[in-house]
Formats: C-alpha cells, sequence, structure tokens
C-alpha cells in the first residue's frame, strides 16, 4: 500500500509542477531564444527580420567581442592563481591556530555585500584625490599614483583586486572544511617520520583536498567568464572598451546600443563558450582515482 | 613549529583580516562625517562628531522606498523559493517514479548556465506579457534563478528522511499533502533555514534583473537605487557613504546572528561544481 501511495502519478505532477513551470519557462526556454534572436535583425522594439548566420559571422570576426573575451579569460586566470594565495591561507588556519573559527567568518564578509556596493565602496577606495589608497601611498612618499581606473593600461588589474577581496572568504572557507576533514593521525604520522611543515602541507595535505581544489578551479574559472554587476558599476567597461567583459559588451549591445539580435548572437556565444570550457576544465581536472583515507 | 614561526602565521593571518575588513569600517567612518573631514583628515580617524543626519537625509531622501522595496520582494521571492523548491525535492527524492534521476539532472544544469545569456529573451518575453516595469517579474524571475540551488542545499536532507517516517504516517490514513506540510516540512526546518538566508542575500544582493527590468523609481530595490542615489550626491561622501551602509546593513545584522547558518549554506552551494 505504502508503495502504491508514494507513486501516485498527480501527487508528482502536482508538486514538481511550479519548479519545473518556472525553470523552463525562466530559464531553459530564454537560453534556446537566444540563439534564435541571434539570427535576427532586431532593435527590440519593432520587428524581427531573419537574416540566417550574419550576426554570428559578424561575431566572430568582431575584434570588441574578442578583446572582451580575452579580458573575461584573463580574469579567469588571475582568479585562478589567486586560489593558490587562498589554499595558503587556509592552511595556515586550519593549522591549531586559536580563533580560526572567528577569522574564516571575518574573511567571509565582503561575500555578503552586493557587488554594487562593493563596486562603489571600491570607487571611493581608488578616487584619485581623496580615496583611502592614494591617501596611504601618499604617507609612504608615493607622490604620483597611477590613475587606477582611468589608465587603460591598469584597470583591469584594479577591478581585480575587489573581485580578490569579495571571493577570498569564500574559496578559503572551502579549503578550511576540507583540510578539517583530513584526519589527524594522517599528519601526526608523517610528523613522526620527520616531515617538515611545508612538506606536510604539500606532499601530505594538498594531495588529500585534490578534489576540492578541483571543484573551486572550475568555480573560479567558470565564475569569472559570467563577472558583470562589478565591471558595469564600476568602469562600465572603460576606459575606451579597456576594462569590457563578455556579459558586459552583451548588455552594452543590447540595452545601450538597442541592437538586440546582435546582442542576442553574443549572449548565445557567452553561453557556448561557458558550457566549452566548463566541459574542457572538467575534463582537464577529473581525477581516474579517488584518495582513499 | 616555535613561537618566532606563530608570531609569522598570525602576522599573515592578521594582515589578511584588516584587508578583509578594513574597507568597510573606512566606509562606516566616513558615512558619519561631512566632505570637509572627509577630505582634510586622516581616512581612519573617528568622526569628530558623529552626523547621522547623513542618514536621515538620505532615508527621506527616497531610499527608504528602495529599502521597502527590497524588503517585500526579498521576502516573497525567499518564500516561493523555498516552497516550490522542497516540494519538488520531495517529489524527486521520495515518491518512486522513473523519471526523477533525470528530472533533477535538468534542475542542476540550471546551477551552471550564465544568468546574461537569458536576459534579452526574458526581457522581449516581460515585454510581451506587460510584466516589464513591475515588481512581479523581479520576484518569479528570483524564484526560478534560485530554485536549483536551493534545491541543491535541501537534497542531502531529503536522503536522509528513514522511510520509517513515511510509512508510519500513511499506514495510519495521512495524505500525502498532509506528509509534506504537516512531517516533513517540519523536520526540514534546520536546512530550510539555510536556504531561507542563502536566498535572502542572493535577492538583496541582485543587481542585473532589476536594472533590466524597472524603469519606474517607484519599484526600483537598494542595489539600483544606490546606482541612482551615488549618481545624485556625486560629491557628497557622507551622503554615499550613508546609503551603501543602509543597503549592506541588513546582511551584516543577519550575519552577526546566523554566521554558522551562512557558513553551511555557502560551503554547501559551493559544492555544486
Amino acid at each position: 500500500m505504502v508503495n502504491k501511495v508514494m507513486s501516485n502519478k498527480w501527487f508528482i505532477i502536482l508538486y514538481l509542477f511550479p519548479a519545473f513551470f518556472l525553470v523552463a519557462v525562466l530559464i531553459f526556454i530564454p537560453l534556446l531564444l537566444t540563439g534564435y534572436y541571434g539570427l535576427m535583425d532586431w532593435d527590440g522594439i519593432g520587428e524581427m527580420e531573419f537574416i540566417g548566420l550574419e550576426n554570428y559571422i559578424n561575431v566572430v570576426q568582431d575584434p570588441r567581442f574578442w578583446e572582451s573575451a580575452a579580458h573575461s579569460f584573463l580574469l579567469a586566470l588571475f582568479s585562478t592563481l589567486s586560489l593558490a594565495i587562498y589554499l595558503a591561507i587556509a592552511m595556515i588556519l586550519a593549522s591549531k591556530i586559536k580563533g580560526a573559527d572567528l577569522l574564516r567568518k571575518i574573511y567571509l564578509i565582503p561575500m555578503l555585500l552586493s557587488s554594487v556596493a562593493i563596486a562603489q565602496l571600491w570607487i571611493k577606495v581608488y578616487n584619485p584625490s581623496n580615496g583611502m589608497l592614494n591617501t596611504v601611498l601618499h604617507w609612504f612618499g608615493v607622490e604620483n599614483p597611477p590613475l587606477w581606473l582611468a589608465d587603460p593600461n591598469i584597470v583591469l588589474y584594479s577591478i581585480f583586486i575587489p573581485i580578490l577581496w569579495q571571493y577570498a572568504g569564500f574559496y578559503i572557507l572551502i579549503y578550511f572544511a576540507a583540510l578539517k576533514n583530513i584526519p589527524d593521525t594522517i599528519v601526526e604520522a608523517a610528523k613522526i617520520d620527520g616531515a617538515s611543515p611545508l612538506q606536510v602541507a604539500l606532499q601530505i595535505k594538498l594531495p588529500l583536498i585534490m578534489g576540492v581544489v578541483k571543484v573551486t578551479i572550475v568555480l573560479a574559472i567558470v565564475g569569472s567568464l559570467k563577472y558583470f554587476d562589478l565591471i558595469y558599476v564600476m568602469t562600465g567597461g572603460g576606459p575606451n572598451g579597456a576594462s569590457e567583459v563578455m556579459a558586459s559588451y552583451m548588455y552594452k549591445l543590447a540595452f545601450s546600443n538597442n541592437d538586440f539580435g546582435y546582442g542576442s548572437s553574443v549572449g548565445f556565444m557567452l553561453l557556448l563558450i561557458t558550457l566549452l570550457v566548463t566541459i574542457i576544465v572538467r575534463k582537464f581536472t577529473a581525477s581516474k582515482e579517488e584518495i582513499q583515507y | 613549529m616555535g613561537r618566532l614561526g606563530y608570531f609569522f602565521l598570525y602576522l599573515c593571518l592578521g594582515v589578511v583580516g584588516v584587508f578583509q575588513v578594513f574597507p568597510i569600517v573606512w566606509l562606516f567612518l566616513f558615512s558619519l562625517k561631512d566632505n570637509r573631514e572627509i577630505f582634510a583628515g586622516s581616512p581612519f580617524a573617528l568622526p569628530e562628531e558623529i552626523r547621522w543626519e547623513n542618514y536621515l537625509r538620505v532615508w527621506e531622501g527616497g531610499i527608504g522606498l528602495y529599502f521597502f522595496n527590497s524588503v517585500w520582494i526579498t521576502g516573497v521571492a525567499i518564500f516561493l523559493t523555498v516552497l516550490f523548491a522542497s516540494m519538488a525535492v520531495f517529489v524527486i527524492t521520495r515518491m518512486k517514479w522513473k523519471l526523477s534521476g533525470l528530472v533533477l539532472g535538468l534542475f542542476m544544469i540550471g546551477l551552471m548556465i550564465p544568468i546574461h545569456s537569458s536576459l534579452i529573451p526574458l526581457f522581449n518575453m516581460f515585454l510581451n506579457i506587460n510584466l516589464i516595469d513591475n515588481p512581479w517579474s523581479i520576484v518569479i524571475t528570483y524564484t526560478a534563478y534560485n530554485l536549483p540551488i536551493t534545491m541543491m542545499i535541501l537534497l542531502g536532507f531529503y536522503y536522509t528522511i528513514p522511510r520509517e517516517i513515511e510509512e508510519a504516517a500513511i499506514i495510519d490514513g495521512a495524505s500525502l499533502h498532509r506528509l509534506f506540510f504537516k512531517i516533513v516540512l517540519p523536520i526540514s526546518a534546520p536546512v530550510m533555514s539555510t536556504t531561507v538566508i542563502i536566498n535572502m542575500i542572493y535577492n538583496w544582493n541582485e543587481f542585473v534583473f532589476v536594472n533590466t527590468f524597472i524603469s519606474s523609481d517607484q519599484y526600483r530595490t537598494l542595489t539600483v537605487g544606490i546606482q541612482n542615489f551615488v549618481g545624485q550626491y556625486m560629491t557628497d561622501w557622507g551622503a554615499i557613504g550613508a546609503t551603501l551602509v543602509i543597503s549592506v546593513l541588513p546582511i551584516l545584522i543577519a550575519f552577526l546572528f546566523f554566521s554558522n547558518k551562512i557558513v553551511d549554506g555557502i560551503s554547501s552551494s559551493a559544492v555544486k561544481g
């Protein structure tokens, strides 16, 4: 009787429907439509006109698109490299430090703020005349600090610092949890065998949490390819496209230039690139054997 | 490790701590100062005179309305997301049917997609059904986009519910609705509260949907509202500071009380891969 009740079809359909309907209509159908709209010449208001693959051919040849893609990938590279710093901090934190629990919570605070608030705050930090950064640099005798957000050569680095700041606590938290799962006996045995703290960290602990490290690499890369809010608010992609990323380029094309057809094709490229990179990175980091302990 | 070694480690951790917290402390400080003091004094000095009037000024200048919009939109979307996600996860993990694995897989694909790729069609869809510039477009969008992550957090708990609980309830003659609402939902309260708080952070901080779908000032939420304000107060740093503090304060207060829940939620939402 229980089995019969628990396979009641009408109940299954009824309870699944709201979630399924919302996700299908608001996530999956729009994703497919993006690819379809990319085949249109369309200003967002008037009639759509089918133009075949013209938009996609243009995207592939559009230097501004590839420039923005390059910026996205550069941010992905920075984010991946910074994982090493987060891992080092988590290793220190997990090595019997008093107050580790409180510290990892303190580190997490920036992660709770909206990207808009973070962007506005860091615009102030970088302010040329009254910002916190230049005031401190001035004390150290730096007379001509760069224009952090207005110099095309350094704007991407300036934008990366708040990103580092925002996500540090998040990754440290994940690594910390993974490190705390390593049984003490393994670490103790290595120490008795005469391993130095650095050897314990690199040769014992790191291999044991490699699975988590791989997950964070995927998160960092894929997350970077989707960056939008912070950059949109801080620089709007400027100066002169120097901090444009794929999502901000798409947004600008559609909602500033009213070129919805072309914007859609860029949006679809963003989707394809993100999915492709996810698959490649996963393949690349997939481990054949699971580490047992 | 020697005392010197430990001193060095604590120093490292302390420097990271200062880096993480200082910009926020600086924000609080200048939100209570006037321009003269901000520009002439040290950025790290306490305010000579605490200027609460910065807060009063921006609150009356319209931030109050944005705050109210953020509260109700965040609240309604959390309610819908957690209810629908719980229903779906219950059906997927507890009911016996063939396609449950496939349906779960579909929901989990929703975790990977970049939201910006769906923005133009969503905008067009809402335009066609007259939901553009209507706060309900935001509510249902938040609900849809937070469903996969919410389900992901709920899954682990639902798999561990003992079969005996369901069997006992059904043999006692309880309907499935009763089983779900009177037994399963109440015992899932701890994990549900984790999803509530994670949804709260996501919804409160969301920017791009509101920025795209809402054009009237009266429906704007805080994230978009502060953008306007900053433009309006351009050089009045005290007012901008107060605006930013008001926008981040509810989340920071929630963190003060529920930091363990937030840590739980963020760690379990991360391992999605």
